[in-house]
């Protein structure tokens, strides 16, 4: 068999892509926090921001397509590991106990892996599909959206996503190798700040609208 | 310690054979010295259930003193039971209360299948050291002392990682059945020696394909196994056997 193939079929391959593919979501997931972050300044800023954003001409596509396949990748290969890990495990325990290693995170990686899925649809359907226009720009869907019940649904997405990624980060690196006893716990830790950064300043923005909808007037 | 003497409830998994279906089984032990190993209270429960005329409790164990890797099994959901870095023959009744449930259960992974009751068949681990072949030394005449340089700490990671008996515990442990602790160990007591430098890159790959072919799954980092490891082994050499898997597969030249 090519090497290639060979490499990435077997079991520490299926989690080089999981590790490789989530270290580039969560380079995206940066971006886009920083980029919704200019909600705090208003939504004249706001709709600036992404004006420019969508001003970068065909390398926007480009990147949704790569961004897309990343995110396939991703997907895919989760259900593989899934169902493999699923039948691999053999028969349950009758009395079943952590020995301390497992945390909530680590635990729930598949379901809220599938909750951060459905919430990236619905979160498309809201924001990416529909015209935006000069009378009708961003920031007023955005406001529809999280000026209301479905805010509820923001918060749960969120929420898995904060937990999906608090075990990822750390588990990306020991996944590639990186580790080591000297920066071994300050990784750890900085792991987590990354994850916590960024779904504060998600959750943050979805609270302020939810709250303070004139915050996003124009 | 003064020593006493506990009655315990003790639920055994009892299961015919390789492919049939088991169940727990209860059973009362009264006068249990807590002086007494795990397993020599499996001893006298085996005594009294011979004694009855009844099919004693299929376990495995060999030198009793933590170092062959035979004996294991889940007490009350934690393989080898509730004392860390302690194997079950090395766990004493002085860790259990009078009037305690014991649940005891056989380690469970798909790639070591349960042959009889507490007794599973590990023979999944042999092969996977079979698959990473052998190790250059040289022979002939006789060389001077310390012509191969080993650091020190190196050398006691080497050791560190040698550890490792064997036992599946980890898989036991894992949640997704796979012995990752265990292959991180045996890679890396080799990797990190220059002995074991001229095969490191076939040996990692054709160890982690024999462990797949044995219908394991994949680790996910639940850092379980590092938890019941009766050798207190690392998930450092989880890291280092993903290094060396990754490095191997994209460099070896044949
Ligand atoms: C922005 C979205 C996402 C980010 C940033 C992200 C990030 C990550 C990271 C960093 C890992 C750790 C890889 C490793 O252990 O080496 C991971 C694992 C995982 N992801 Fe995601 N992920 C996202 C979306 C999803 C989605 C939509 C699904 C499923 C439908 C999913 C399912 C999983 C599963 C099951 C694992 C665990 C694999 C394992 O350890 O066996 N993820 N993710
Ligand atoms: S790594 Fe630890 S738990 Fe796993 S087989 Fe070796 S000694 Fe047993
Ligand atoms: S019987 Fe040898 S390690 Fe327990």
């Amino acid at each position: 068999m090519c090497w290639f193939i060979q490499t990435f079929k077997s079991s520490l391959g299926k989690k080089y892509i999981m590790a490789i593919t989530g270290f580039l979501l969560g380079g995206f997931l940066l971006v886009h926090a920083l980029g919704n972050s200019s909600v705090f300044w208003g939504g004249e800023a706001f709709n600036s921001y992404a004006h420019h954003l969508h001003s970068m001409g065909p390398l926007v596509p480009l990147f949704e397509i790569c961004l897309l396949a990343v995110f396939c990748l991703h997907i895919i290969t989760a259900g593989y590991l899934f169902f493999e890990n699923r039948a691999a495990r053999g028969s349950q325990y009758a009395v079943q106990t952590s020995a301390g290693g497992r945390t909530w995170g680590s635990k729930t990686m598949p379901y809220t892996g599938i909750i951060i899925l459905l919430f990236i649809l619905l979160h498309l359907v809201n924001f990416h599909f529909p015209e935006k226009t000069v009378e009708k720009p961003i920031s007023v869907f955005v406001v529809e959206v999280l000026h209301g019940p479905q805010a509820l649904l923001y918060l749960i997405g969120l929420a898995a996503l904060l937990l999906h990624i608090s075990h990822g980060f750390w588990s990306l690196l020991q996944t590639l190798g990186i580790s080591h006893p000297k920066y071994d716990q300050p990784l750890r830790v900085l792991a987590w700040i990354l994850a916590g950064f960024m779904g504060a300043v998600f959750i943050l923005v979805t609270l302020l609208v939810l709250f303070c909808k004139s915050y996003l007037a124009i | 310690m003064a020593s006493k003497t506990i009655n315990i409830l003790v639920k055994i998994w009892r299961q015919n054979g390789p492919y049939v279906q088991g169940c727990l089984e209860e059973y009362p032990l009264r006068d249990i010295s807590t002086d007494m190993s795990f397993l020599e209270m499996m001893d006298v429960l085996n005594e009294n259930l011979t004694r009855k005329g009844q099919e004693p409790i299929a376990f495995d164990s060999d030198c009793r003193e933590g170092i062959c890797g035979m004996c294991g099994a889940v007490v009350n959901g934690t393989a080898h039971g509730p004392q860390k870095e302690t194997t079950l023959c090395q766990l004493h009744m002085r860790q259990f209360h009078d009037g305690d449930t014991v649940v005891i259960e056989p380690f469970r992974s798909r790639g070591l299948p349960i042959v009889k009751d507490l007794v599973v068949d590990r023979s999944a681990l042999d092969r996977i050291i079979q698959a990473g072949g052998y190790v250059s030394v040289n022979t002939g005449s006789p060389k001077d002392a310390n012509t191969i340089l080993v650091p020190q700490h190196v050398a006691e990671k080497a050791m560190d990682a040698a550890a490792c008996i064997g036992c599946g515990a980890c898989a036991a442990a894992c949640p997704n059945g796979v012995p990752m602790l265990f292959l991180g160990a045996k890679v890396s007591q080799l990797a990190l020696l220059p002995q074991g430098k001229l095969e490191s890159k076939k040996r990692a790959i054709e160890m982690v394909l024999q462990m797949d072919k044995e219908g394991f799954g994949n680790c996910g980092n639940e850092r379980e196994c590092e938890n019941v490891c009766p050798k207190g082994i690392k998930i450092s050499n989880i890291a280092r056997l993903n290094r060396e898997f990754l490095k191997a597969s994209f460099t070896i030249d044949h």
